[in-house]
């Protein structure tokens, strides 16, 4: 924990002058042989628009991850704070045929990302399935409504903290069918 | 980009918009509001009209706001989650053996190429290759999968449409494709056949005969759908410059598949990123001129006849050799070495009871399956269950260009258009 | 009376006089009618819900030819339904529509809960699923696997025929005063149930 704490305050003082490889301006890793680009919340919409502008016309992907009960994952570039919620946006470049995936550290008690409506309009239904599984809010999403689950649905069940909601199997001869 | 290609791509203004847009932004109270203020309805005859989730041309269990004016429809929603399984949740308890159990019942008329997506991430975390031959059989049965999802379309579409003739036809044949895929996986749905390391089990004997016979019987009677539907007027005035759509607004709302190759735009996975072998294999990229509902049924009639185009060379391909990976850590020893060897005996029970470990990481991979791209995103925590998998639908995704593709359009057309978007509820709501 | 088509050929009673009348009529007690022709007049609803639904419609397809036991007309309207045929797994939201549905169905009507979701939850034991329809209305037939191929779905039609015809189900209702008998007290699921987070066990 010491660790992260350290880490903490270092990216704090200095998100500026991250030294490891960058692209488009934020911090890039590769997992298996895709790249993956990190940037902050605040950096995601410019980021993103660069990417299009670069040729990457579709969002294919956004989904949201729930790190509570594996908070000290290792393959964040050096000097990102690791963040409870995760949100993982996919584009796809058709010209060249890539693809690339942002990993946006969310926040961990009201996780809050820009929406990207305005840049990929075909985001809105799968921000608003992040918001109702995970509760990720997307500031600026023209309909930000629970999708999958009944409007007045309390907890978002993904998150790692809502138990999965099983039900007991009873085998007992009291509760006989018919 | 270049002007030029702009030029091709066309305006995709229409579905940037946020105020006007044909989406119908209301949720459940707004929309009963509107419904009780009379006033605005006497101003201009509109109405809120609800259609589903229990309707018959809905397929399954889609629910559609409509705003209506007169026959005319305005603004819409699809209004999904009637089917919402939890499915990524309850992927979280389970192992990656067992993954793909819960996997294939997401789009239930394709479950092999969900099964395919999911093995497929894993083996890419786990960093392992599986044998030729099964990389062969996984490609044969989903473009069998692929055909006989694309005839249940040809029966459904039939039917929305009126042909309901069309029902008997299409279902005989895809019973054709189930019967084989039963003999090869044991169940007609649902197969768990495609697993992370391999296949289940080797094709049976004399699967070659058999396939050989599907590819005698799906032509000819593809021949008595173009006569059934392609070539009758009546037809083509049912789907002819319905529900409209252009390049741009197509990429604009991440729609894939046929609906954004029904705009003329060539984007297929099998070509353009291959997996599998299909680098290996010949085959055409189907796409239309209009990007009208004609399009989308012409696009996935003719895919029958690629994918039988596809299956044919397969063939001819495939390999000799394991049917999954030699990989102890993977693939549970076979039956005879159990009764002979007490460490193939706890081998086997420690791979079906707490399941293998996969490597930290995350990783996406996808698939073009007959609705789309289909995604499949798993982070692992180096335990034996997924610590986080997602299915990245196309359905679901595609869902979103009803509205825009029915806005202004009579609410017959409506049927037609949702019947042309072919969304399996399984698959949108997971 | 001589043109009730259970009677056969009625043309000649007339000229058999009265003795005609012993080799033309069947006699039955109009319960037993009433049963017969309930069993033989089951007309179900369509309800697809999920992968089980695709195995419905296959069995009303070509193939398995549900006409035979004169069943292929699913009605789209429950006003004109008296089975309801529960095919795939039944959420939490679609469950008061269900029973909407269910309510609106004119009686008598029936329930066959097919496929292993509609029977138990099956093996999406979590929080979205309701875990066995028979929570909401009364099931007669649940017909196993998943999914029951278009056999098993011709196999339970079959034996809620048979059930009906029998009186079977119509006594059992009695006695459970027209419920399934199954009575769970489920507390509404929200955040603020406590979880506890354990680390990853391998079961
Ligand atoms: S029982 Fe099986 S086939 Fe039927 S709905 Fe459930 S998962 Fe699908």
């Amino acid at each position: 924990m010491t660790e992260t704490e350290e880490s903490n305050e270092e990216v704090e003082e200095k998100t500026e002058e991250y030294s490891g490889p960058t692209s488009y301006g934020v911090p890039v890793t590769e997992s298996h042989d895709q790249v993956v680009l990190h940037p902050a919340p605040t950096q995601l919409l410019e980021t993103v628009t660069l990417l299009k502008e670069d040729g990457f016309c579709m969002a294919i992907d956004v989904t949201a991850v729930d790190y509570l009960t594996h908070p000290g994952r290792k393959d964040l570039p050096a000097g990102l704070n690791p963040e409870r919620f995760e949100v993982v946006v996919s584009l796809i470049n058709h010209d060249q045929g890539k693809r690339v995936r942002l990993r946006v550290q969310a926040g961990t008690d009201n996780p809050t990302v820009p929406s990207l409506f305005d840049l990929f309009p075909g985001t809105e239904a799968m921000e608003r399935e992040a918001w109702d599984l995970f509760g990720v809010v997307f500031e600026g999403h023209p309909d930000h409504s629970r999708i999958l689950l009944p409007d007045n649905w309390e907890g978002h069940p993904l998150r790692k903290d809502h138990e999965v909601g099983r039900i007991p199997v009873q085998f007992s001869p009291e509760v006989g069918r018919h | 980009m270049t002007n030029g290609k702009e030029l091709l791509l066309g305006e995709p203004e229409r579905v940037f918009r946020r105020e006007e847009s044909p989406v119908l932004r209301l949720n459940e109270e707004e929309a009963n509001a509107a419904i009780d203020d009379t006033d605005a309805l006497d101003d201009d005859h509109r109405m809120i009209l609800n259609m589903g989730p229990s309707h018959p041309s809905t397929h399954g269990v889609l629910r559609l706001m409509l705003e209506m004016e007169g026959e005319t429809i305005l603004r819409s929603k699809p209004v999904i989650g009637y089917l919402h399984t939890g499915m990524e949740k309850t992927a979280e308890g389970l192992s990656y053996l067992q993954g793909a159990t819960n996997v294939t019942r997401m789009d239930y008329a394709a479950p092999l190429f969900s099964e395919l997506a999911f093995s497929l991430t894993v083996e890419k975390l786990l960093n392992i290759d599986v044998p030729p031959r099964a990389t062969w059989i996984r490609m044969l049965m989903c473009e069998l999968n692929r055909v006989s999802s694309h005839l249940l379309f040809q029966a459904t579409n039939g039917m929305d449409l009126g042909a309901v003739s069309m029902m008997i036809y299409g279902w005989r044949e895809r019973e054709e494709v189930l019967r084989f895929f039963e003999k090869v996986t044991g169940l007609r749905m649902n197969h768990n056949y495609i697993r992370p390391g391999g296949v289940a089990a080797d094709l049976p004997d004399g699967w070659r005969e058999d396939v050989k016979k599907l590819l005698e019987i799906i032509p000819p009677r593809l021949e008595e759908y173009d006569i059934l539907q392609t070539g009758q007027p009546i037809f083509r005035e049912r789907l002819q410059g319905v529900g409209v759509m252009n390049p741009a607004e197509a990429l604009a709302l991440s729609a894939t598949g046929p609906i954004l190759r029904s705009t003329g735009y060539a984007w297929d996975l099998r070509r353009h990123m291959p997996y599998l072998a299909y680098d290996e294999v010949d085959f055409d990229v189907v796409v239309g001129t209009y990007g009208d509902c004609f399009d989308r049924f012409a696009i996935r009639l003719n895919e029958i006849r690629e994918s039988l185009k596809i299956i044919e060379q397969i063939l001819e391909l495939m390999p000799e050799g394991d049917y999954r990976i030699q990989n102890k850590k993977v693939t549970p020893p076979p039956r005879a070495r159990i009764d002979e060897s007490m460490e193939a005996l706890i081998h086997h029970f420690k791979i079906f009871t707490e399941g293998f470990h996969v490597p930290e990481g995350e990783v996406y991979v996808a698939v073009e399956s007959p609705r789309g791209e289909l995604g499949c995103y798993i982070v692992s925590d180096g335990g034996p269950n997924p610590y986080r998998m997602h299915i990245r639908g196309p359905s679901f995704v595609n869902l979103q260009t009803l509205p825009h593709l029915m806005e202004g359009g009579l609410i017959a057309d409506g049927v037609a258009v949702i019947s042309s978007v072919d969304p399996i509820m399984g698959e949108v709501d997971r | 009376m001589a043109r009730i088509p259970l009677l056969g050929d009625t043309n000649n009673i007339a000229s058999d006089g009265l003795e005609g009348l012993e080799h033309n009529f069947v006699t039955a007690r109009i319960e037993d009618l009433v049963k017969w022709s309930r069993a033989r007049s089951c007309w179900p609803a369509t309800f697809g819900l999920a992968c089980c639904a695709i195995e419905m419609m296959a069995t009303g397809a070509a193939h398995y030819d549900l006409a035979r036991y004169g069943m292929e007309v699913f009605r789209a309207s429950p006003r004109q339904a008296d089975l309801m045929i529960v095919a795939g797994r039944v959420s939490q939201k679609m469950a008061p529509i269900l029973r909407q549905i269910y309510d609106q169905m004119m009686e008598p009507k029936w329930v066959i809960s097919m496929g292993v979701c509609a029977s138990s939850g099956g093996m999406f034991n979590n929080y979205a699923i309701v875990q066995g329809v028979d929570q909401i209305v009364p099931v007669d037939v649940y017909a196993p696997g998943c999914p029951p191929g278009p056999e098993t779905l011709m196999h339970s039609i079959l034996t809620l025929h048979d059930n009906i015809q029998s009186g079977e189900l119509t006594r059992r209702r009695e006695l459970n005063q027209g419920g399934a008998a199954i009575d769970l007290d489920l507390s509404p699921m929200s955040a603020e149930t406590p979880v506890e987070i354990v680390e990853k066990t391998t079961s």
